[in-house]
């Protein structure tokens, strides 16, 4: 007599980790930390706030997310497998010679707008986006993700200044502040504190949430722009969330996991996936 | 070196002013601006909405430039050429030229035409440094009907370009029987002379054309070829004008990886003798306009002339 067990209560975002913790196994390994810190802002930009269709890749309609730190490529995968952009086979081809996932995205890829991994170019597109938005009179929006570390680079700010002074309210930055960059904490590199201070200082709308809480990101990704203002999103999160031996650890920040490696950390995503049972 | 009084409008308010009449027929275009200054007696009418001015910030400048065409705008970027090739460089490789996206970037203060203002503004690392990326056209006209006509081909075409301008007025060059066409040289001076010029920009088109005048007149038939279009380079135009194997370049540009290095990449592997003329490898820290800076360093009709006649001294190889 066979036992059955019961299914398993799974999440999307357990999912979603599950394959980020795949591609580390590759060979070539890939950026653990920081894909783990930002899979609730994508999941929720991708499920509850963005007007996309991955049947309708081109719709002129359509919101735009531009992954201004590159280097969450592998969370960006997993989230566009999950969301039916790729499928999933496409995550196993991760890294393969000659396939175009990189460890930095490029719009080969289904769902991927714009090429990124140079650091702070996420926002200069987004002002260039954002503009044409408007001369369209089109009803959309362009969010463009941000790494916290990212904000070092000058061309951020003088994007910042630029959304500002021309008043692009569809424009919505989300920083990913999971307080880690490769050498060690941001403020211990170059301190980017008092962050939310600085942003409403260049003109910008501040919204602070925990950036694992679904329904809080998802209240402040949908709110209205106050008119004539940019948005931005401090999603406070954890660098190698959901791993809980490397949660919060700056070693996180790029992985090549071995089998027993992989293997543990798949162990450690299933008890994690059995905790978030209801 | 020109009559006062000659020097036509500068290029760069020529095309300034054709882009606004383009604007007003084209709804893609977007003009995007650096603070340069260069719109301030520009009356934009009904596409005034489409003149931005994105400040002093040049690789925001850049990157907005691709997230509008990526948008199905077509912008047209204006900074100087010095800002466009260094500083907001990583923006035109990654956001604009690994996109092919149709962004054009209208560079002004081109190789030492910036003058007085110094070597932060001179510009003679350009066409080396954005040849070299893929998709981009590098596109050095050598008068402002040149660059009127061909900033209209640039917008006309699918991709990226770099219409590298100079700062002043220069004189207009001679009728020729047709206008600029975008990747073919301007063959100047006929080919099949026993010595071929190949210039760009402005006033070494004209130090060509008068170096070729008194080759001429010391008895030594000259082609000239106006190479206005550095990528993608008219190789068959050049093979051809390339066959008398006494070829010599001459450009506002540091030597090393302009219009010369591209002419001799093609042509050493043919074999043929080329000499550059072009900046020699250091700055120029002086006060002077234009003229005195290209005399300073070495870009010269003279030049042009000895560097002929030294090539053919030597044994000829091929002829």
């Amino acid at each position: 007599m066979s036992v059955v067990t019961p299914p398993r209560a799974d999440t999307a975002a357990a999912r979603v980790r599950r394959r980020i913790v795949q591609m580390c196994g590759h060979a070539r390994g890939g950026h653990l930390g920081g894909s783990m810190s930002l899979v609730e802002i994508l999941l929720t930009l991708y499920q509850d706030v963005m007007r996309v269709d991955p049947e309708r890749l081109d719709d002129p309609d359509r919101d735009i997310m531009v992954l201004s730190k590159g280097h969450g490529a592998i969370g960006l995968y997993a989230v566009l497998a999950e969301c039916g952009f790729l499928p999933e086979s496409a995550v196993a081809g991760y890294g393969r010679p000659g396939g175009t996932l990189l460890a930095h995205p490029v719009p080969d890829v289904a769902g991927v707008e714009a090429p990124t991994g140079a650091l702070g170019h996420g926002l200069p597109l987004g002002v260039g986006y954002a503009l044409a938005m408007r001369l369209d009179e089109a009803e959309r929006r362009c969010f463009v993700v941000l790494g916290d570390g990212e904000l070092q680079e000058g061309s951020v700010w003088e994007a910042a200044m630029a959304a500002a002074a021309h008043r692009l309210d569809r424009l919505v930055a989300v920083v990913d502040r999971n307080g880690l960059q490769i050498t060690g904490p941001t403020e211990e590199v170059l301190a980017l504190e008092p962050l939310a201070a600085k942003w409403a200082s260049f003109g910008w709308t501040v919204r602070a949430v925990d950036g694992h809480d679904r329904d809080r990101l998802r209240a402040a990704l949908s709110a209205p722009a106050e008119s004539g203002r940019p948005t931005v999103v401090l999603a406070t999160t954890v660098k190698g969330k959901g791993l809980p031996y490397v949660e919060d650890q700056v070693h996180s920040h790029y992985a090549r996991l071995g089998e027993r490696q992989l293997t543990r950390a798949m162990a450690a995503l299933q008890q994690d996936t059995r905790a978030a049972r209801p | 070196m020109s009559a006062p009084g000659t020097a036509a409008r500068p290029a760069r308010e020529v095309c300034a002013q054709l882009l606004a009449e383009l604007m007003l027929a084209d709804e893609r275009l977007v003009c995007l601006d650096s603070d340069t200054g260069q719109f301030t007696r520009v009356d934009f009418g009904a596409a005034a909405d489409r003149y931005v001015n994105l400040g002093i910030a040049e690789q925001n400048l850049l990157g907005a430039a691709a997230g509008l065409a990526r948008a199905g705008r077509i912008p047209v970027v204006h900074t100087m050429a010095t800002f466009a090739a260094t500083r907001a460089l990583e923006a035109v490789k990654i956001d604009v030229a690994f996109g092919n996206l149709a962004v054009h970037i209208v560079a002004t203060h081109g190789g030492l035409s910036a003058g007085s203002l110094g070597p932060t503004h001179h510009a003679l690392e350009d066409v080396a440094v954005l040849r070299t990326l893929p998709n981009l056209r590098v596109v050095v006209p050598a008068d402002a009907d040149d660059a009127a006509g061909l900033l209209r081909q640039c917008l006309d075409g699918p991709g990226p370009s770099y219409l590298r301008l100079g700062r002043e007025g220069t004189p207009p060059l001679p009728p020729r029987p047709s206008p600029a066409l975008l990747g073919r040289a301007q063959v100047l001076r006929p080919i099949g002379g026993d010595v071929t010029i190949v210039g760009c920009g402005p006033r070494p088109v004209r130090l060509a054309l008068q170096a070729a005048d008194a080759l001429t007149a010391s008895g030594v038939a000259t082609t000239v070829l106006d190479m206005h279009t550095v990528k993608p380079l008219d190789v068959a135009t050049l093979t051809a004008a390339a066959g008398n194997d006494t070829v010599l370049t001459v450009e506002d540009h540091w030597a090393a990886g302009g219009l010369g290095s591209a002419v001799a990449e093609c042509l050493a592997e043919r074999g043929t003798r080329v000499r550059r003329i072009g900046a020699p490898d250091r700055f120029f820290p002086y006060a002077g306009e234009h003229e005195d800076l290209l005399e300073r360093a070495g870009v010269t009709a003279a030049r042009v002339v000895a560097a002929a006649h030294a090539m053919l001294a030597e044994t000829p190889r091929r002829r």
